[in-house]
């Protein structure tokens, strides 16, 4: 069974991770190489690294973190920002990345992703938007890292995307970021309606159910998250977990921690265990694992 | 034997991520399109992101064509293609026209369809049914999970040498025409990438190396 994926996106800023809010205020986390090597460890099923500052200053990919960031890594990381080239995708694959999102290049100049997913193929490409409401509350797509209005809605800029070669589409609600509030579930629907390619929905995750509205009722195939993995430990297994506790059965929980007998409190978190079970956590013996 | 993997360098392959798995694991290893170095080295591994003919271009550029067939056909050296790696092991593809490729197992490439139940490119982990465990699933478990990302697949123009020695050792579970691994002889190829597969993938590369006879610095 092809399972849904719990995807983490690590917005870098000035080099580091940071915690985006609502496109505007940004809280460092960390080191990017530490934060892909604890989600690859914690059996996240993708790794999403933009580099939000790359297009707005005008340079190319930082070729030398990506390289960094993927030593430790052994899940799939697609990488965005600043690509406008072949040649960037082609040095961002000999980094470690194994695909790259285009946001900004769809806008300034869209034959490139035709290029692109003829040289890569198509599932090498990702093209990522920002929607937000208009000034009439319609929702539309934003470039330039949400500021200005493209004038085309979310449906007609999927289509193109699709159209113009891209594998997969990744929507962000402007509004939801960082809001902990939920995806945007009539926002992804219409999208993931739209395309018959897989679509990654980004922007609102604040609990494990928001995950579950999004994969059920928002009908994609992956949901996508940056704050909300941040300074939780195991969080991405913890979501899974949660899950796979409230009925989806199409979830990767094969780690050697899986949370499997957990309980969960209101806000969705891992319930305090017994104080029997937690006396002999004291005598357990954890083999690392030897392949 | 100098106990040496080549990651085959064709510019179209995420080498880096390979590289990454096979020092996790202790391997030596190059990756080069060198003559010399493919000459030299014991195993292969063909990684791949890219299009078909895009990779057959590169490989007819840098002349790797002959030289590649003469070290795993003629010399039965053992090759690990990966995803677009193994699909240009077969004879053709449809990917953006028709387009000859190796020729080293007999069959074809070409494009999924889309349902309503299954969108392509095909995304994400999924698992396999194994029908022949050694050597490359030796380690694996029965819910094994592999990354897949693509949107052609290999489709086998022969069944292989009988039930013992099947071509197809492994398909997809959802899509049952989905071929996820072959063998034909010293010749391997899977439609995952188990550079990007977490532990299951490690195991794999593990076996596989183990089959060869490749030593580790781990072990």
């Amino acid at each position: 069974m092809l399972k849904k994926r719990i995807i983490a996106c690590l917005t870098v800023k000035n080099g580091l991770v940071v915690q985006s809010i609502g496109f505007k205020q940004y809280l460092p986390v960390g080191r990017v190489a530490i934060a892909v090597e604890f989600l690859s460890q914690w059996a996240i099923d993708e790794i999403v690294l933009l580099d939000i500052d790359a297009s707005r200053e005008g340079r190319r990919p930082d070729f030398d973190m990506i390289k960094n960031a993927s030593r430790r890594n052994s899940v799939p990381l697609t990488v965005g920002g600043g690509i406008r080239t072949i040649d960037d995708i082609m040095r961002l694959i000999h980094s470690g990345a194994d695909k790259v999102s285009l946001n900004t290049v769809f806008f300034d100049n869209p034959d490139f992703i035709k290029e692109a997913s003829r040289v890569f193929g198509v599932q090498c490409i990702v093209v990522s938007g920002d929607a937000g409401k208009n000034k009439k509350g319609r929702y539309e797509i934003y470039s330039r890292s949400g500021l200005n209005p493209a004038g085309l809605d979310p449906a007609a800029w999927a289509r193109k995307a699709e159209e113009l070669g891209a594998g997969e589409i990744f929507i962000n609600s402007i509004e939801r970021d960082g809001s902990k509030a939920g995806f945007d579930i009539p926002l992804i629907r219409e999208v993931s309606k739209t395309v018959s390619i897989p679509v990654i929905a980004c922007g609102g995750a604040g609990h494990p159910k928001h995950f579950y509205e999004a994969l059920t009722a928002g009908g994609v195939s992956a949901v996508c998250a940056g704050n909300y993995f941040h300074f939780t430990e195991h969080s991405p297994i913890t979501t899974k977990a949660y899950l796979v506790r409230h009925g989806l059965k199409d979830i990767r929980l094969d780690s050697y921690a899986n949370y499997k007998e957990a309980a969960f409190t209101e806000a969705g978190r891992i319930a305090k265990m017994g104080e029997d079970y937690l006396a002999d956590l004291m005598f357990e013996f954890l083999p690392e694992e030897v392949i | 034997m100098n106990n040496e993997v080549l990651i085959v360098d064709y510019e179209v392959g995420n080498h880096q991520s390979v590289a990454n798995a096979l020092a996790r694991l202790g391997y030596r290893f190059k990756i080069s399109h060198e003559a010399a170095a493919i000459a030299g080295a014991d195993v292969y591994i063909l990684p791949g992101v890219g299009s078909f003919p895009e990779a057959m271009k590169n490989l007819d550029r840098l002349n790797l064509v002959g030289i590649l067939k003469e070290q795993v056909v003629t010399g039965k050296k053992p090759v690990l293609g990966i995803c677009l790696g193994m699909q240009i092991m077969a004879d053709s593809s449809e990917e953006n026209g028709h387009h000859e490729g190796l020729g080293w197992v007999r069959g074809t490439v070409e494009k999924l369809r889309a349902d309503n139940a299954f969108r392509v490119p095909h995304v994400g982990w999924n698992d396999l049914r194994i029908m022949k465990k050694d050597p490359l699933f030796t380690r694996s478990g029965d819910s094994s999970n592999f990354y897949f990302n693509h949107s052609y697949y290999f489709i086998p123009a022969g069944e292989g040498r009988g039930p013992d020695e099947p071509l197809v050792t492994a398909r997809c579970r959802l899509c049952e025409d989905v071929v996820a691994a072959f063998q034909q002889d010293n010749i391997f190829g899977v439609q995952f990438h188990p550079e990007k597969s977490q532990s299951c993938g490690l195991k794999l590369f593990r076996s596989f190396f183990n089959h060869c006879g490749i030593k580790s610095s781990h072990a």
